[in-house]
Protein backbone atom coordinates (compact mmCIF):
# COMPACT_ATOMS: atom_id res chain seq x y z
CA UNK A 1 0.00 0.00 0.00
CA UNK A 2 2.33 2.50 1.19
CA UNK A 3 4.68 2.23 -2.28
CA UNK A 4 1.53 3.58 -4.45
CA UNK A 5 2.01 7.09 -3.90
CA UNK A 6 5.40 7.32 -5.30
CA UNK A 7 4.41 5.32 -8.52
CA UNK A 8 0.93 7.01 -8.72
CA UNK A 9 2.65 10.58 -8.70
CA UNK A 10 5.16 9.40 -11.39
CA UNK A 11 2.32 8.07 -13.66
CA UNK A 12 0.50 11.67 -12.99
CA UNK A 13 3.83 13.29 -13.50
CA UNK A 14 4.28 11.22 -17.18
CA UNK A 15 -0.10 12.56 -18.00
CA UNK A 16 1.36 16.01 -16.58
CA UNK A 17 4.76 15.58 -19.44
CA UNK A 18 2.45 14.02 -22.36
CA UNK A 19 -0.24 17.02 -22.16
CA UNK A 20 2.13 19.99 -21.39
CA UNK A 21 5.61 19.14 -23.08
CA UNK A 22 4.04 19.89 -26.63
CA UNK A 23 3.49 23.34 -25.51
CA UNK A 24 7.44 23.38 -24.75
CA UNK A 25 8.26 22.25 -28.16
CA UNK A 26 6.12 24.85 -29.54
CA UNK A 27 7.80 27.74 -27.74
CA UNK A 28 11.12 26.18 -29.09
CA UNK A 29 10.19 25.73 -32.40
CA UNK A 30 8.62 29.22 -32.67
CA UNK A 31 11.91 31.00 -32.02
CA UNK A 32 13.37 28.58 -34.65
CA UNK A 33 14.51 29.57 -37.98
CA UNK A 34 11.99 27.86 -40.78
CA UNK A 35 14.45 25.86 -42.36
CA UNK A 36 14.94 24.13 -38.39
CA UNK A 37 11.42 23.60 -37.90
CA UNK A 38 11.35 20.50 -39.67
CA UNK A 39 15.39 19.31 -38.99
CA UNK A 40 16.02 16.09 -37.37
CA UNK A 41 16.44 15.51 -34.28
CA UNK A 42 13.33 17.96 -33.64
CA UNK A 43 15.03 21.31 -31.84
CA UNK A 44 14.32 21.52 -28.09
CA UNK A 45 16.47 24.47 -27.51
CA UNK A 46 15.91 28.07 -28.24
CA UNK A 47 16.68 29.04 -31.46
CA UNK A 48 17.36 32.98 -31.31
CA UNK A 49 14.97 33.80 -34.52
CA UNK A 50 11.66 35.09 -32.59
CA UNK A 51 12.17 39.02 -33.52
CA UNK A 52 12.75 37.58 -37.15
CA UNK A 53 9.54 35.29 -36.83
CA UNK A 54 7.65 37.85 -34.99
CA UNK A 55 8.19 40.60 -37.91
CA UNK A 56 7.77 38.27 -40.48
CA UNK A 57 4.14 37.48 -39.26
CA UNK A 58 3.37 41.07 -39.02
CA UNK A 59 4.43 41.44 -42.76
CA UNK A 60 2.21 38.45 -43.51
CA UNK A 61 -1.03 38.54 -41.60
CA UNK A 62 -0.52 41.98 -40.11
CA UNK A 63 -0.33 40.66 -36.35
CA UNK A 64 -0.96 43.73 -34.78
CA UNK A 65 -3.73 44.47 -36.50
CA UNK A 66 -5.26 40.68 -36.07
CA UNK A 67 -4.72 40.83 -32.39
CA UNK A 68 -6.65 44.11 -31.66
CA UNK A 69 -9.35 42.33 -33.52
CA UNK A 70 -9.23 39.38 -31.38
CA UNK A 71 -8.84 41.23 -28.24
CA UNK A 72 -11.88 43.21 -29.64
CA UNK A 73 -13.88 40.62 -30.15
CA UNK A 74 -13.41 38.53 -27.73
CA UNK A 75 -13.58 41.95 -25.41
CA UNK A 76 -16.71 42.55 -26.13
CA UNK A 77 -18.40 39.42 -26.58
CA UNK A 78 -17.56 38.43 -22.90
CA UNK A 79 -18.98 41.87 -21.51
CA UNK A 80 -22.14 41.27 -23.69
CA UNK A 81 -22.64 37.48 -22.92
CA UNK A 82 -21.95 38.21 -19.14
CA UNK A 83 -24.19 40.74 -19.04
CA UNK A 84 -27.35 39.24 -20.88
CA UNK A 85 -26.40 36.07 -18.50
CA UNK A 86 -26.19 37.66 -15.45
CA UNK A 87 -29.61 39.45 -16.06
CA UNK A 88 -31.32 36.28 -17.37
CA UNK A 89 -29.83 33.90 -14.74
CA UNK A 90 -31.32 36.63 -12.13
CA UNK A 91 -34.43 36.77 -13.44
CA UNK A 92 -34.42 32.49 -13.48
CA UNK A 93 -33.25 32.34 -10.28
CA UNK A 94 -35.22 34.73 -8.03
CA UNK A 95 -38.11 35.76 -9.77
CA UNK A 96 -41.38 34.20 -10.55
CA UNK A 97 -42.97 35.13 -13.84
CA UNK A 98 -45.36 33.66 -16.63
CA UNK A 99 -43.54 31.48 -18.95
CA UNK A 100 -40.47 31.26 -17.09
CA UNK A 101 -40.06 26.95 -16.72
CA UNK A 102 -41.06 27.26 -20.94
CA UNK A 103 -38.29 29.41 -21.76
CA UNK A 104 -35.76 28.35 -19.54
CA UNK A 105 -36.26 24.68 -21.16
CA UNK A 106 -36.21 26.12 -24.55
CA UNK A 107 -32.71 27.72 -24.21
CA UNK A 108 -31.92 24.67 -22.34
CA UNK A 109 -32.47 22.79 -25.44
CA UNK A 110 -30.74 24.45 -27.82
CA UNK A 111 -27.47 23.57 -26.39
CA UNK A 112 -28.16 19.62 -28.08
CA UNK A 113 -28.52 21.11 -31.55
CA UNK A 114 -25.45 21.60 -33.17
CA UNK A 115 -24.11 25.38 -33.82
CA UNK A 116 -23.69 24.20 -37.75
CA UNK A 117 -27.52 23.94 -38.26
CA UNK A 118 -27.93 27.96 -37.19
CA UNK A 119 -24.64 28.63 -39.38
CA UNK A 120 -26.32 29.46 -43.18
CA UNK A 121 -29.33 31.39 -41.56
CA UNK A 122 -27.25 33.58 -39.73
CA UNK A 123 -24.40 34.14 -42.76
CA UNK A 124 -27.71 34.75 -44.35
CA UNK A 125 -29.21 37.34 -42.27
CA UNK A 126 -25.80 39.04 -41.71
CA UNK A 127 -25.32 39.03 -45.56
CA UNK A 128 -29.16 40.92 -45.45
CA UNK A 129 -28.10 43.10 -43.49
CA UNK A 130 -24.85 44.28 -44.88
CA UNK A 131 -23.20 42.89 -42.03
CA UNK A 132 -20.75 40.30 -43.24
CA UNK A 133 -17.03 41.20 -42.89
CA UNK A 134 -17.57 43.50 -39.55
CA UNK A 135 -17.20 43.11 -36.01
CA UNK A 136 -20.94 43.03 -35.05
CA UNK A 137 -21.33 39.88 -37.17
CA UNK A 138 -18.76 37.46 -35.38
CA UNK A 139 -20.06 39.17 -32.00
CA UNK A 140 -23.32 39.45 -32.05
CA UNK A 141 -24.57 35.82 -32.57
CA UNK A 142 -22.40 34.96 -29.22
CA UNK A 143 -24.36 37.03 -26.66
CA UNK A 144 -26.60 34.57 -25.72
CA UNK A 145 -24.72 31.50 -24.03
CA UNK A 146 -27.26 28.65 -22.67
CA UNK A 147 -24.38 27.71 -20.90
CA UNK A 148 -23.82 31.16 -19.53
CA UNK A 149 -27.50 31.74 -18.40
CA UNK A 150 -27.57 28.21 -16.54
CA UNK A 151 -24.56 28.87 -14.89
CA UNK A 152 -25.71 32.30 -13.75
CA UNK A 153 -29.00 30.94 -12.64
CA UNK A 154 -27.72 27.80 -10.72
CA UNK A 155 -25.22 30.17 -8.52
CA UNK A 156 -27.76 32.81 -8.38
CA UNK A 157 -30.01 30.40 -6.61
CA UNK A 158 -28.34 29.42 -3.67
CA UNK A 159 -28.00 33.46 -2.84
CA UNK A 160 -30.39 33.58 0.43
CA UNK A 161 -34.10 36.15 -0.53
CA UNK A 162 -32.93 37.56 2.75
CA UNK A 163 -30.37 39.62 1.54
CA UNK A 164 -32.17 41.01 -1.28
CA UNK A 165 -35.23 41.41 0.92
CA UNK A 166 -33.33 43.59 3.18
CA UNK A 167 -31.66 45.39 0.70
CA UNK A 168 -35.41 46.27 -0.47
CA UNK A 169 -36.76 47.00 2.82
CA UNK A 170 -34.20 49.98 2.95
CA UNK A 171 -35.77 51.17 -0.03
CA UNK A 172 -33.10 49.72 -2.93
CA UNK A 173 -35.06 49.68 -6.05
CA UNK A 174 -34.95 46.93 -8.56
CA UNK A 175 -31.75 47.73 -10.07
CA UNK A 176 -29.71 49.12 -7.14
CA UNK A 177 -30.94 45.65 -6.41
CA UNK A 178 -28.68 43.82 -8.65
CA UNK A 179 -25.84 46.20 -8.77
CA UNK A 180 -25.01 46.70 -5.29
CA UNK A 181 -25.91 43.50 -3.72
CA UNK A 182 -26.00 40.72 -6.49
CA UNK A 183 -23.05 41.21 -8.45
CA UNK A 184 -20.97 41.72 -5.84
CA UNK A 185 -21.97 38.64 -4.00
CA UNK A 186 -21.46 36.17 -6.95
CA UNK A 187 -18.17 38.15 -8.58
CA UNK A 188 -16.15 34.97 -8.43
CA UNK A 189 -18.42 33.05 -10.24
CA UNK A 190 -19.18 36.40 -12.61
CA UNK A 191 -15.58 36.24 -13.00
CA UNK A 192 -15.48 32.33 -13.91
CA UNK A 193 -18.31 33.16 -16.64
CA UNK A 194 -16.16 35.94 -17.51
CA UNK A 195 -13.56 33.58 -18.15
CA UNK A 196 -15.25 30.68 -20.01
CA UNK A 197 -16.71 33.44 -22.80
CA UNK A 198 -13.44 35.51 -23.01
CA UNK A 199 -11.40 31.66 -23.91
CA UNK A 200 -14.73 30.93 -25.79
CA UNK A 201 -14.30 34.25 -28.04
CA UNK A 202 -10.67 34.07 -28.39
CA UNK A 203 -10.70 30.70 -29.88
CA UNK A 204 -13.40 30.47 -31.99
CA UNK A 205 -13.08 29.62 -35.09
CA UNK A 206 -15.55 28.17 -37.89
CA UNK A 207 -17.96 31.24 -37.42
CA UNK A 208 -15.44 34.08 -37.74
CA UNK A 209 -13.71 31.87 -40.48
CA UNK A 210 -16.76 32.15 -42.70
CA UNK A 211 -18.26 35.80 -41.98
CA UNK A 212 -14.57 37.34 -41.89
CA UNK A 213 -13.65 38.24 -45.59
CA UNK A 214 -10.83 40.77 -45.78
CA UNK A 215 -7.88 39.85 -44.00
CA UNK A 216 -7.56 43.06 -41.98
CA UNK A 217 -10.48 41.65 -40.00
CA UNK A 218 -9.34 38.38 -39.22
CA UNK A 219 -8.66 37.53 -35.86
CA UNK A 220 -5.89 35.16 -35.01
CA UNK A 221 -7.01 31.53 -35.52
CA UNK A 222 -8.69 32.73 -38.65
CA UNK A 223 -5.55 34.38 -39.73
CA UNK A 224 -3.11 31.20 -38.40
CA UNK A 225 -5.03 28.87 -40.64
CA UNK A 226 -5.20 30.94 -43.44
CA UNK A 227 -1.76 30.88 -43.19
CA UNK A 228 -0.85 27.27 -43.14
CA UNK A 229 -3.54 26.72 -46.03
CA UNK A 230 -0.71 28.32 -47.96
CA UNK A 231 1.46 26.67 -49.98
CA UNK A 232 4.74 28.83 -49.68
CA UNK A 233 3.84 28.36 -45.65
CA UNK A 234 6.90 29.61 -43.23
CA UNK A 235 6.04 27.31 -40.79
CA UNK A 236 8.13 28.57 -37.68
CA UNK A 237 5.50 31.77 -38.25
CA UNK A 238 2.49 29.64 -38.12
CA UNK A 239 3.79 28.04 -35.05
CA UNK A 240 4.94 31.10 -33.51
CA UNK A 241 0.78 32.15 -34.22
CA UNK A 242 -0.23 29.03 -32.25
CA UNK A 243 1.85 30.33 -29.56
CA UNK A 244 0.69 33.52 -29.79
CA UNK A 245 -2.48 32.20 -29.15
CA UNK A 246 -2.32 30.18 -26.32
CA UNK A 247 0.05 31.90 -24.14
CA UNK A 248 -2.36 34.85 -23.11
CA UNK A 249 -4.97 31.97 -22.16
CA UNK A 250 -2.48 30.28 -19.96
CA UNK A 251 -1.14 33.25 -18.08
CA UNK A 252 -5.13 34.03 -17.67
CA UNK A 253 -5.98 30.50 -15.98
CA UNK A 254 -2.74 30.54 -14.35
CA UNK A 255 -3.59 33.81 -12.53
CA UNK A 256 -7.51 33.35 -12.17
CA UNK A 257 -6.68 29.46 -11.80
CA UNK A 258 -8.90 29.62 -9.20
CA UNK A 259 -12.25 31.49 -10.34
CA UNK A 260 -11.88 28.86 -13.33
CA UNK A 261 -11.93 25.64 -11.50
CA UNK A 262 -14.63 26.96 -9.55
CA UNK A 263 -16.43 27.63 -12.23
CA UNK A 264 -16.59 24.24 -14.16
CA UNK A 265 -16.94 22.89 -10.83
CA UNK A 266 -20.42 24.94 -10.15
CA UNK A 267 -21.78 23.93 -14.05
CA UNK A 268 -21.01 20.66 -13.80
CA UNK A 269 -21.96 19.43 -9.98
CA UNK A 270 -24.96 21.56 -8.85
CA UNK A 271 -27.72 19.62 -9.54
CA UNK B 1 -36.68 26.29 -5.18
CA UNK B 2 -39.72 28.54 -4.10
CA UNK B 3 -43.28 26.60 -5.69
CA UNK B 4 -45.25 29.48 -6.98
CA UNK B 5 -48.65 29.65 -6.95
CA UNK B 6 -49.96 30.98 -10.76
CA UNK B 7 -49.16 34.63 -11.03
CA UNK B 8 -52.44 36.44 -10.44
CA UNK B 9 -52.39 38.54 -12.97
CA UNK B 10 -50.90 39.21 -16.31
CA UNK B 11 -47.99 41.24 -16.61
CA UNK B 12 -49.01 44.46 -18.52
CA UNK B 13 -46.17 46.24 -18.43
CA UNK B 14 -46.40 48.33 -15.31
CA UNK B 15 -45.27 46.87 -12.05
CA UNK B 16 -48.70 48.73 -10.22
CA UNK B 17 -50.69 46.39 -12.35
CA UNK B 18 -49.78 43.35 -10.78
CA UNK B 19 -49.20 44.35 -7.48
CA UNK B 20 -53.54 45.04 -7.34
CA UNK B 21 -53.98 41.98 -9.30
CA UNK B 22 -57.53 40.06 -9.16
CA UNK B 23 -57.33 36.62 -7.75
CA UNK B 24 -54.70 36.78 -5.55
CA UNK B 25 -54.98 34.65 -2.83
CA UNK B 26 -56.36 35.90 0.09
CA UNK B 27 -53.45 36.88 2.75
CA UNK B 28 -50.90 36.84 0.00
CA UNK B 29 -49.58 39.62 -1.19
CA UNK B 30 -48.15 39.85 -5.07
CA UNK B 31 -45.83 42.25 -2.98
CA UNK B 32 -43.79 40.59 0.19
CA UNK B 33 -43.84 43.08 2.97
CA UNK B 34 -41.35 41.76 4.91
CA UNK B 35 -41.19 41.42 8.47
CA UNK B 36 -44.85 40.33 8.20
CA UNK B 37 -44.70 36.90 6.23
CA UNK B 38 -43.63 34.44 8.51
CA UNK B 39 -40.02 33.67 8.83
CA UNK B 40 -37.86 30.89 7.32
CA UNK B 41 -40.59 30.77 4.63
CA UNK B 42 -39.90 31.80 1.05
CA UNK B 43 -41.13 34.75 -0.62
CA UNK B 44 -42.62 35.36 -3.63
CA UNK B 45 -40.42 37.66 -5.51
CA UNK B 46 -43.16 38.76 -7.88
CA UNK B 47 -42.67 42.06 -9.05
CA UNK B 48 -44.51 42.59 -12.37
CA UNK B 49 -42.02 43.70 -14.95
CA UNK B 50 -38.98 43.40 -13.27
CA UNK B 51 -38.49 39.55 -14.55
CA UNK B 52 -39.13 40.43 -18.07
CA UNK B 53 -36.79 43.08 -18.55
CA UNK B 54 -34.20 41.05 -17.31
CA UNK B 55 -34.78 38.31 -19.54
CA UNK B 56 -35.59 40.64 -22.48
CA UNK B 57 -31.72 40.65 -23.90
CA UNK B 58 -31.50 36.77 -23.32
CA UNK B 59 -34.89 36.92 -25.27
CA UNK B 60 -34.43 39.07 -28.42
CA UNK B 61 -30.71 37.28 -28.90
CA UNK B 62 -32.23 33.45 -28.52
CA UNK B 63 -35.21 34.58 -30.72
CA UNK B 64 -32.70 35.96 -33.27
CA UNK B 65 -30.01 33.79 -33.43
CA UNK B 66 -30.96 30.89 -32.06
CA UNK B 67 -35.31 29.94 -32.92
CA UNK B 68 -34.68 31.62 -36.34
CA UNK B 69 -32.04 30.03 -37.20
CA UNK B 70 -33.11 26.56 -36.21
CA UNK B 71 -36.22 27.41 -37.97
CA UNK B 72 -35.02 28.86 -40.74
CA UNK B 73 -32.72 26.12 -41.68
CA UNK B 74 -35.07 23.35 -41.58
CA UNK B 75 -36.94 25.61 -44.46
CA UNK B 76 -33.89 25.95 -46.73
CA UNK B 77 -33.11 22.05 -46.18
CA UNK B 78 -36.34 21.93 -48.07
CA UNK B 79 -35.38 23.88 -51.07
CA UNK B 80 -32.64 23.85 -53.67
CA UNK B 81 -31.57 26.57 -56.39
CA UNK B 82 -28.83 29.29 -55.36
CA UNK B 83 -29.64 32.66 -53.48
CA UNK B 84 -33.00 33.60 -54.74
CA UNK B 85 -33.82 31.38 -57.16
CA UNK B 86 -34.57 29.14 -54.47
CA UNK B 87 -37.40 26.61 -54.73
CA UNK B 88 -39.33 24.17 -52.72
CA UNK B 89 -38.49 21.01 -53.37
CA UNK B 90 -39.75 19.18 -50.43
CA UNK B 91 -37.25 15.88 -49.37
CA UNK B 92 -34.98 16.32 -52.21
CA UNK B 93 -32.17 17.25 -50.33
CA UNK B 94 -33.18 14.55 -47.84
CA UNK B 95 -33.13 11.96 -50.34
CA UNK B 96 -29.73 13.24 -52.16
CA UNK B 97 -28.15 12.44 -49.01
CA UNK B 98 -29.25 9.14 -48.35
CA UNK B 99 -27.58 8.33 -52.15
CA UNK B 100 -24.28 10.28 -51.22
CA UNK B 101 -21.69 8.24 -50.87
CA UNK B 102 -19.44 11.32 -49.57
CA UNK B 103 -22.20 12.08 -46.71
CA UNK B 104 -22.06 8.03 -45.62
CA UNK B 105 -18.30 8.08 -45.77
CA UNK B 106 -18.35 11.24 -43.49
CA UNK B 107 -20.92 9.87 -41.07
CA UNK B 108 -18.83 6.50 -40.88
CA UNK B 109 -15.68 8.97 -39.97
CA UNK B 110 -17.45 10.29 -37.59
CA UNK B 111 -18.89 7.33 -36.17
CA UNK B 112 -15.57 5.80 -36.00
CA UNK B 113 -13.77 8.60 -34.14
CA UNK B 114 -17.03 8.90 -31.97
CA UNK B 115 -16.58 5.13 -30.83
CA UNK B 116 -12.90 4.99 -30.28
CA UNK B 117 -12.28 8.42 -28.62
CA UNK B 118 -14.95 9.16 -26.42
CA UNK B 119 -14.78 5.67 -24.50
CA UNK B 120 -10.62 6.35 -24.51
CA UNK B 121 -10.84 9.56 -23.50
CA UNK B 122 -13.28 9.77 -20.46
CA UNK B 123 -11.50 6.34 -19.15
CA UNK B 124 -8.64 7.89 -19.75
CA UNK B 125 -9.82 11.25 -17.31
CA UNK B 126 -11.38 8.91 -15.02
CA UNK B 127 -8.20 6.88 -14.04
CA UNK B 128 -6.12 10.63 -13.80
CA UNK B 129 -9.50 11.73 -11.64
CA UNK B 130 -9.02 9.06 -9.30
CA UNK B 131 -4.82 9.64 -9.37
CA UNK B 132 -5.62 12.95 -8.61
CA UNK B 133 -8.52 12.55 -5.84
CA UNK B 134 -5.47 10.17 -3.58
CA UNK B 135 -4.14 11.55 -0.56
CA UNK B 136 -0.89 9.42 -1.31
CA UNK B 137 0.23 11.63 -4.43
CA UNK B 138 2.45 14.43 -4.22
CA UNK B 139 2.72 17.42 -5.60
CA UNK B 140 -1.35 17.26 -6.75
CA UNK B 141 -1.85 21.02 -7.71
CA UNK B 142 0.58 21.02 -10.29
CA UNK B 143 0.29 17.89 -11.94
CA UNK B 144 -3.84 18.74 -11.98
CA UNK B 145 -3.24 22.20 -13.20
CA UNK B 146 -0.62 20.56 -16.23
CA UNK B 147 -3.59 18.13 -17.30
CA UNK B 148 -6.04 20.87 -17.42
CA UNK B 149 -4.11 23.37 -19.38
CA UNK B 150 -4.48 21.90 -22.70
CA UNK B 151 -8.35 22.44 -22.79
CA UNK B 152 -7.42 26.29 -22.89
CA UNK B 153 -5.46 25.88 -25.75
CA UNK B 154 -8.13 26.76 -29.53
CA UNK B 155 -8.51 24.00 -31.57
CA UNK B 156 -6.57 25.70 -34.49
CA UNK B 157 -3.40 26.54 -32.57
CA UNK B 158 -3.78 23.18 -31.46
CA UNK B 159 -3.72 21.44 -34.84
CA UNK B 160 -1.19 23.68 -36.23
CA UNK B 161 1.23 22.31 -33.44
CA UNK B 162 0.29 18.70 -33.95
CA UNK B 163 0.27 19.66 -37.27
CA UNK B 164 4.31 19.58 -37.16
CA UNK B 165 4.40 17.35 -34.06
CA UNK B 166 3.08 14.29 -36.30
CA UNK B 167 5.39 14.84 -39.40
CA UNK B 168 6.99 11.73 -40.38
CA UNK B 169 10.02 12.71 -40.87
CA UNK B 170 10.82 15.24 -38.33
CA UNK B 171 7.91 15.62 -35.78
CA UNK B 172 8.45 15.45 -32.07
CA UNK B 173 6.27 12.26 -31.59
CA UNK B 174 7.98 9.92 -33.97
CA UNK B 175 11.57 11.78 -32.34
CA UNK B 176 10.18 10.16 -29.08
CA UNK B 177 8.86 6.91 -30.70
CA UNK B 178 12.24 6.20 -31.94
CA UNK B 179 13.56 5.82 -28.51
CA UNK B 180 11.08 3.06 -27.96
CA UNK B 181 12.47 1.55 -31.13
CA UNK B 182 9.26 2.27 -33.45
CA UNK B 183 9.73 3.00 -36.53
CA UNK B 184 8.53 6.65 -38.33
CA UNK B 185 4.55 6.38 -38.80
CA UNK B 186 3.05 8.23 -41.20
CA UNK B 187 0.80 10.16 -39.19
CA UNK B 188 -0.81 12.42 -41.53
CA UNK B 189 -0.43 10.47 -44.58
CA UNK B 190 -2.00 7.09 -44.21
CA UNK B 191 -5.83 6.99 -43.93
CA UNK B 192 -5.54 4.69 -41.16
CA UNK B 193 -2.79 6.51 -39.22
CA UNK B 194 -4.51 9.95 -40.22
CA UNK B 195 -7.49 8.99 -38.15
CA UNK B 196 -5.65 7.77 -35.43
CA UNK B 197 -3.81 10.74 -35.29
CA UNK B 198 -7.26 13.06 -35.29
CA UNK B 199 -8.44 11.00 -32.27
CA UNK B 200 -4.78 11.36 -30.36
CA UNK B 201 -4.91 14.85 -30.84
CA UNK B 202 -8.68 15.11 -29.78
CA UNK B 203 -7.87 12.90 -26.36
CA UNK B 204 -4.73 15.14 -25.64
CA UNK B 205 -7.21 18.12 -26.17
CA UNK B 206 -9.81 17.11 -23.77
CA UNK B 207 -8.91 14.38 -21.54
CA UNK B 208 -7.57 16.94 -18.62
CA UNK B 209 -11.17 18.79 -18.75
CA UNK B 210 -12.78 16.10 -18.16
CA UNK B 211 -10.58 14.58 -15.29
CA UNK B 212 -11.23 17.83 -13.61
CA UNK B 213 -14.80 17.91 -13.36
CA UNK B 214 -14.50 13.57 -12.68
CA UNK B 215 -12.55 15.09 -10.00
CA UNK B 216 -14.83 17.59 -8.58
CA UNK B 217 -17.49 14.55 -8.65
CA UNK B 218 -15.19 12.57 -7.00
CA UNK B 219 -14.49 14.93 -3.67
CA UNK B 220 -18.36 15.21 -3.87
CA UNK B 221 -19.01 11.27 -2.59
CA UNK B 222 -19.45 11.16 1.26
CA UNK B 223 -16.59 9.93 3.01
CA UNK B 224 -18.94 7.49 5.38
CA UNK B 225 -19.94 5.70 2.24
CA UNK B 226 -16.62 4.24 1.36
CA UNK B 227 -15.78 4.26 5.74
CA UNK B 228 -18.93 1.93 5.57
CA UNK B 229 -18.40 -0.03 2.94
CA UNK B 230 -14.78 -0.81 4.91
CA UNK B 231 -16.33 -2.05 8.02
CA UNK B 232 -18.50 -4.56 5.33
CA UNK B 233 -15.36 -5.72 4.12
CA UNK B 234 -15.35 -4.57 1.01
CA UNK B 235 -11.98 -4.32 -0.97
CA UNK B 236 -10.93 -1.37 -3.47
CA UNK B 237 -12.52 -2.93 -6.92
CA UNK B 238 -15.66 -3.45 -4.89
CA UNK B 239 -15.58 0.08 -3.26
CA UNK B 240 -14.99 1.52 -6.67
CA UNK B 241 -17.88 -0.46 -8.33
CA UNK B 242 -20.86 0.27 -5.73
CA UNK B 243 -19.91 3.40 -4.64
CA UNK B 244 -17.47 5.48 -6.87
CA UNK B 245 -19.44 4.91 -10.20
CA UNK B 246 -22.49 5.08 -9.32
CA UNK B 247 -21.66 8.41 -7.30
CA UNK B 248 -20.19 9.90 -10.65
CA UNK B 249 -23.15 8.79 -12.49
CA UNK B 250 -25.13 12.10 -12.96
CA UNK B 251 -21.36 13.80 -14.16
CA UNK B 252 -20.29 10.80 -16.39
CA UNK B 253 -23.78 11.30 -18.09
CA UNK B 254 -22.55 15.49 -18.48
CA UNK B 255 -19.15 14.23 -20.18
CA UNK B 256 -20.42 11.49 -22.22
CA UNK B 257 -23.24 14.00 -23.61
CA UNK B 258 -21.27 16.73 -24.11
CA UNK B 259 -18.35 14.65 -25.54
CA UNK B 260 -21.16 12.94 -28.08
CA UNK B 261 -22.56 16.26 -29.13
CA UNK B 262 -18.69 17.70 -29.92
CA UNK B 263 -17.27 14.78 -31.32
CA UNK B 264 -20.27 14.36 -34.18
CA UNK B 265 -19.79 17.96 -34.57
CA UNK B 266 -15.92 17.75 -34.92
CA UNK B 267 -14.32 20.43 -37.44
CA UNK B 268 -11.73 22.23 -36.78
CA UNK B 269 -8.66 19.28 -35.98
CA UNK B 270 -9.42 17.60 -39.56
CA UNK B 271 -9.65 20.82 -40.93
CA UNK B 272 -6.33 21.64 -39.82
CA UNK B 273 -4.38 18.68 -39.68
CA UNK B 274 -5.56 16.75 -42.85
CA UNK B 275 -8.11 18.32 -45.09
CA UNK B 276 -10.10 16.02 -44.37
CA UNK B 277 -7.89 13.50 -46.33
CA UNK B 278 -5.62 11.76 -46.97
CA UNK B 279 -8.73 9.58 -49.28
CA UNK B 280 -11.35 11.84 -47.72
CA UNK B 281 -10.36 9.56 -44.47
CA UNK B 282 -10.55 12.39 -41.75
CA UNK B 283 -13.90 13.75 -43.73
CA UNK B 284 -16.33 14.20 -40.56
CA UNK B 285 -20.17 15.51 -41.17
CA UNK B 286 -19.94 19.37 -40.23
CA UNK B 287 -16.76 19.39 -42.99
CA UNK B 288 -18.64 17.99 -45.38
CA UNK B 289 -21.96 20.51 -44.42
CA UNK B 290 -19.26 23.24 -44.27
CA UNK B 291 -17.96 22.28 -47.65
CA UNK B 292 -21.14 22.34 -49.64
CA UNK B 293 -22.36 25.27 -47.65
CA UNK B 294 -19.74 27.59 -47.88
CA UNK B 295 -17.29 25.99 -50.70
CA UNK B 296 -19.84 25.14 -53.30
CA UNK B 297 -22.88 27.72 -52.07
CA UNK B 298 -25.42 24.36 -52.21
CA UNK B 299 -27.21 26.20 -48.98
CA UNK B 300 -30.34 23.81 -48.98
CA UNK B 301 -28.26 20.42 -49.19
CA UNK B 302 -25.93 22.02 -46.39
CA UNK B 303 -28.87 22.98 -44.54
CA UNK B 304 -30.17 19.00 -44.97
CA UNK B 305 -26.94 17.86 -43.67
CA UNK B 306 -27.34 20.13 -40.84
CA UNK B 307 -30.37 18.85 -39.66
CA UNK B 308 -30.00 15.14 -40.22
CA UNK B 309 -26.92 15.44 -37.94
CA UNK B 310 -29.00 17.34 -35.27
CA UNK B 311 -30.97 14.36 -35.93
CA UNK B 312 -28.61 11.58 -35.00
CA UNK B 313 -27.42 13.94 -31.92
CA UNK B 314 -30.56 14.23 -30.36
CA UNK B 315 -31.33 10.80 -31.24
CA UNK B 316 -27.80 9.61 -29.09
CA UNK B 317 -28.34 12.35 -26.75
CA UNK B 318 -32.08 11.29 -25.31
CA UNK B 319 -30.35 7.20 -25.61
CA UNK B 320 -27.64 8.06 -23.45
CA UNK B 321 -29.48 9.80 -21.06
CA UNK B 322 -32.47 7.13 -21.12
CA UNK B 323 -29.58 4.31 -20.43
CA UNK B 324 -27.45 6.20 -18.17
CA UNK B 325 -30.01 8.62 -16.60
CA UNK B 326 -31.40 8.24 -12.85
CA UNK B 327 -34.09 5.43 -12.72
CA UNK B 328 -37.24 6.42 -11.10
Amino acid sequence: MKSRGPLLTLLLAGAFGLCVGPFYWLAMAATQDDKDVFSWPPKLLPGGHLMENLQGLQDSIGLTRVLFNTVLVAGLQTVGAVVVSVLAGYAFAKFDFRGRNLFFVLLLSTLVIPDTVMLIPIFQMMMDLGMIDSYESVILPGLVTPFGIFLMRQALRSMPDELLDAARVDGAGELRVLWRIVIPVNRPIIAALALFVFLGGWNQFVWPLIALRSPEMYTLPVATATLQGLSTTNYAQVLLASAIAAIPVMALFLVLQRQFISGLLAGATKE
Amino acid sequence: MALAPPEPARATGTVAATRVGAGTPPGHRATPRPGRTRPGRRRLLTRGSVPYLLIMPAVLGFAIFKAYPIAASFWISLTTGNGDARQFTGLANYRRLMDDPLFWTALRNTALILVVQVPLMLGLALLVALGLNSTKVWLRPLWRLGVFVPSLTGLVAAGVMFSVILNRDAGLLNWVLSFLGIDPVNWLGSPFWARVGVVLVITWHYTGYNAVMYLAGLQGIPKELYEAAMVDGAGPVRRFFSITLPQLRPILLLTVVLSTIGTLQLFDEPYVLTGGGPDNATLTVTMYLYNNGFKYFDFGYASALAYALALIVSVLGILQVRLMGERR
